[in-house]
């Protein structure tokens, strides 16, 4: 009997080795005479456990991980492809791990199940029930359906999709545009590669599905080139879209269109940043645009623009297919529905987590995250890219909910959690987010072009002790600048993590006060 | 970007590669993308060819190539190494990889080895955040990169033989 097995495609699997691993699976089971049928997923996003070759059985799929090359033989041994066997690896049914099934996997709910780029695979899980659905309603119906799902950008504005939608839906114009900004460069974020490297049909039909919903033709998921590998997986889906009439003329036997293109970005962070993105698109420097006007109204090519995140266009399928009470019904406050939250830096159990809005903090961290993974006691964590503030202990009990997080004075973001262990010194964290706002802000702004440079001057001379309290009052007085003086968020975000840095572990400033000679200038 | 190559600049190459995009809306990236796949790195003379062929200015082109950290105008080592930067990576060790690749390599960031076959790249993320530090060559990405890995990995790219074309 052929023996179906699944083994990981998605960049951190094959980061950890996994082709390597299927290639030599492949070869020791033609030597040993057992026929496996080697189908490649996505992955479950558990991080710890990559590589981890899942086996399908009638009681549901085994796992067995991580798999290092030197297990191979102890599998094979143990007869793995059975599935319910002894072996140190053994994980029994991946549905029954904790840490997935603790989860509410809403958009992520097909990840890891299924081959990427199989159609067939995709419509047996619900694929394209909601573009259905969407092919027999008139725009504003959709639409409603957004705003009713209480869907937020999920970029980390958290702007209502519904709204914005509808604004563009308004706007008079011959051509409309959807742009899916995939620019994920916030670290400690990947959700949206596993979107498009594990499930990309699911971005399609929400692309699709908005273009239907505000009377767009064209679309363009602006792709950043750190993600080689969800390039390729992108593009041969939308090629198969196309070859099986989901994308194009005539969609379905409709008389709806839909084109769509995939964009490289190069390397410029800004770039994630709505308006300097389009100006990205239409081949210009990415300087940030001033608003109004609203991309909505004035977007891409100068024509209303829906620019949406990864994230907010995959979730539009299930709330087509479900019906927007079904996602309006998990969350609390005006966060509704689910957020994938991604556990990164120093982690146990990294990974993906999609939840609903409302655990807190440190039950992600802990319950789900295990603490650090060199088992040092956890000191910051940074939670929303590199614009996003640090976290002190006293603040891990906050809820996981956009209103909770800013009353801290702290964002969610695009739900990356970064931690840090204790050896980190936050000084030099507060001059990285200087530094990096140095090397990426587009410079249309004072406040963010010269500021950030200053801002490291700064930082370097409190780290080497140098006129300590006057350089901390320098410091505290330009991060405000930054913030009020800055137009977009590059520049009005950067000293979030640097002031929450000076405030909770001014410590980390001071400790060099003493040792250097302090010759107050004022 | 997977295999080394030394392909030289040819007007005629470039301009046709020039024609293929020209025509497509917002053309300048993705056409800046094809050439520096293509000769690996954007050459002085196609600035001009594409300036031209965009009805836009030299000075236009170079300030889009010059904007973006992936484009550059120099022709790299056989190999760009990368090695991320950022948060997710700091917290696993990436500073001391990157101290450690640059003292080995025996250069700093956007600079090539004396023998021409690696030129040392910073990124910031790469998405593989929780099983840092990361490190990209070419198309690959590694991940779980300490110093002993990367030794390892320098070392692979020496040895590679090199197709005769």
């Amino acid at each position: 009997m052929v023996q179906r097995i699944y083994i990981p495609s998605d960049t951190t699997a094959k980061a950890l080795g996994a082709d390597r691993l299927a290639k030599l699976i492949n070869i020791m089971a033609s030597e040993q005479g057992v026929e496996l049928d080697i189908k490649r997923n996505g992955t479950r996003a558990l991080y710890w456990l990559e590589p981890l070759i899942e086996v399908d059985t009638t009681q549901g799929r085994f796992g067995f991980g991580p798999v290092k090359e030197a297990d191979l033989e102890s599998l094979f041994a143990a007869k793995f492809w059975q599935g319910d066997v002894e072996h140190p690896l053994a994980l029994g049914l991946v549905d029954d791990i904790e840490y997935l099934k603790k989860q509410q996997r809403l958009t992520f709910a097909r990840i890891g199940e299924i081959d990427p780029l199989s159609l067939g695979d995709y419509q047996t899980l619900d694929g394209f029930k909601g573009l259905k659905k969407a092919l027999k309603m008139d725009p504003q119906a959709l639409v409603d359906q957004v705003k009713e799902s209480g869907l937020r950008g999920r970029g980390g504005a958290a702007f209502p999709t519904g709204i914005k939608w509808q604004t563009v839906l308004n706007a008079p114009a011959e051509q409309k545009y959807i742009v899916c900004n995939a620019d994920e460069g916030d670290s400690g974020t990947f959700a949206d590669r596993l979107v498009m490297e594990c499930d990309p049909f699911m971005l399609i039909e929400g692309m699709i599905i908005a273009g239907l919903a505000v009377g767009a033709t064209q679309g363009y998921i602006y792709l950043r080139s750190e993600y080689p590998l969800a390039y390729k997986t992108l593009n041969q889906a939308i090629a198969l879209a196309y070859a099986n009439n989901l994308l194009g003329s005539s969609i379905q036997g409709s008389e709806k269109h839909f084109d769509l293109e995939v964009r490289l970005g190069a390397g410029a962070y800004i770039c994630g940043e709505e308006t300097s993105l389009l100006e990205s698109l239409e081949g210009k420097r990415g300087l940030v645009r001033a608003k109004p006007p609203l991309p909505a109204i004035v977007g891409l090519f100068g024509q209303p623009t829906v620019v949406n995140n990864v994230l907010s266009l995959a979730a539009v399928p299930f709330i087509l297919d479900q019906g927007a009470k079904a996602y309006a019904d998990c969350g609390m406050g005006r966060s509704r529905g689910t957020l994938p939250f991604q556990l990164a830096g120093n982690v146990k159990r990294g990974g993906l987590v999609e939840l609903a809005f409302g655990p807190k903090l440190s039950e992600l961290m802990f319950d789900f995250g295990g603490g650090t993974r060199n088992g040092r006691p956890l000191r910051a964590v940074q939670v929303g890219g590199p614009l996003g503030a640090y976290l002190p202990e006293s603040q891990w009990d906050t809820q996981l909910d956009y209103e909770a997080f800013a009353k801290e004075g702290a964002v969610l973001g695009h739900g990356g959690v970064v931690m840090f262990d204790d050896t980190v010194d936050m000084s030099e964290q507060a001059r990285f987010s200087m530094e990096f706002c140095v090397a990426e802000s587009c410079g249309k702004c004072t406040p963010c072009r010269i500021g950030s440079t200053r801002g490291v001057e700064v930082i370097d001379r409190i780290r080497s002790g140098e006129n300590v309290d006057s350089n901390i009052e320098l410091l505290t007085d330009l991060c405000e600048t930054m913030v009020d003086g800055s137009l977009c968020a590059m520049g009005g975000m950067t000293p979030f993590p640097v002031q929450s840095a000076m405030t909770h572990f001014r410590e980390d400033f001071v400790k060099n006060a003493s040792s250097a000679t302090n010759t107050e200038e004022v | 970007m997977t295999t080394p190559r030394f392909v030289t600049w040819e007007p005629t190459v470039g301009q046709s590669i020039i024609d293929e995009f020209k025509a497509k809306p917002g053309a300048l990236l993705p056409l800046l993308h094809a050439i520096q796949d293509r000769f690996s790195y954007i050459p002085e003379e196609a600035v001009a060819l594409i300036a031209a062929s965009l009805k836009l200015s030299r000075a236009e082109v170079h300030g889009v190539i010059s904007f973006y950290h992936h484009f550059r105008t120099k022709q790299p080592g056989r190999h760009v190494v990368e090695v991320c930067r950022a948060e997710a990576c700091q917290a696993l060790g990436s500073r001391s990889l990157e101290a450690h690749a640059k003292s080995t390599l025996e250069v700093q960031y956007h600079q090539t080895t004396s023998d021409y076959n690696i030129t040392l790249e910073p990124v910031y993320c790469l998405g593989n955040c929780s099983c840092g530090p990361s490190v990209r060559v070419g198309d690959e990405i590694y991940a779980d990169v300490d110093n002993q890995r990367f030794d390892e990995l320098i070392n692979s790219l020496k040895t590679e033989r090199l197709e005769v074309q």
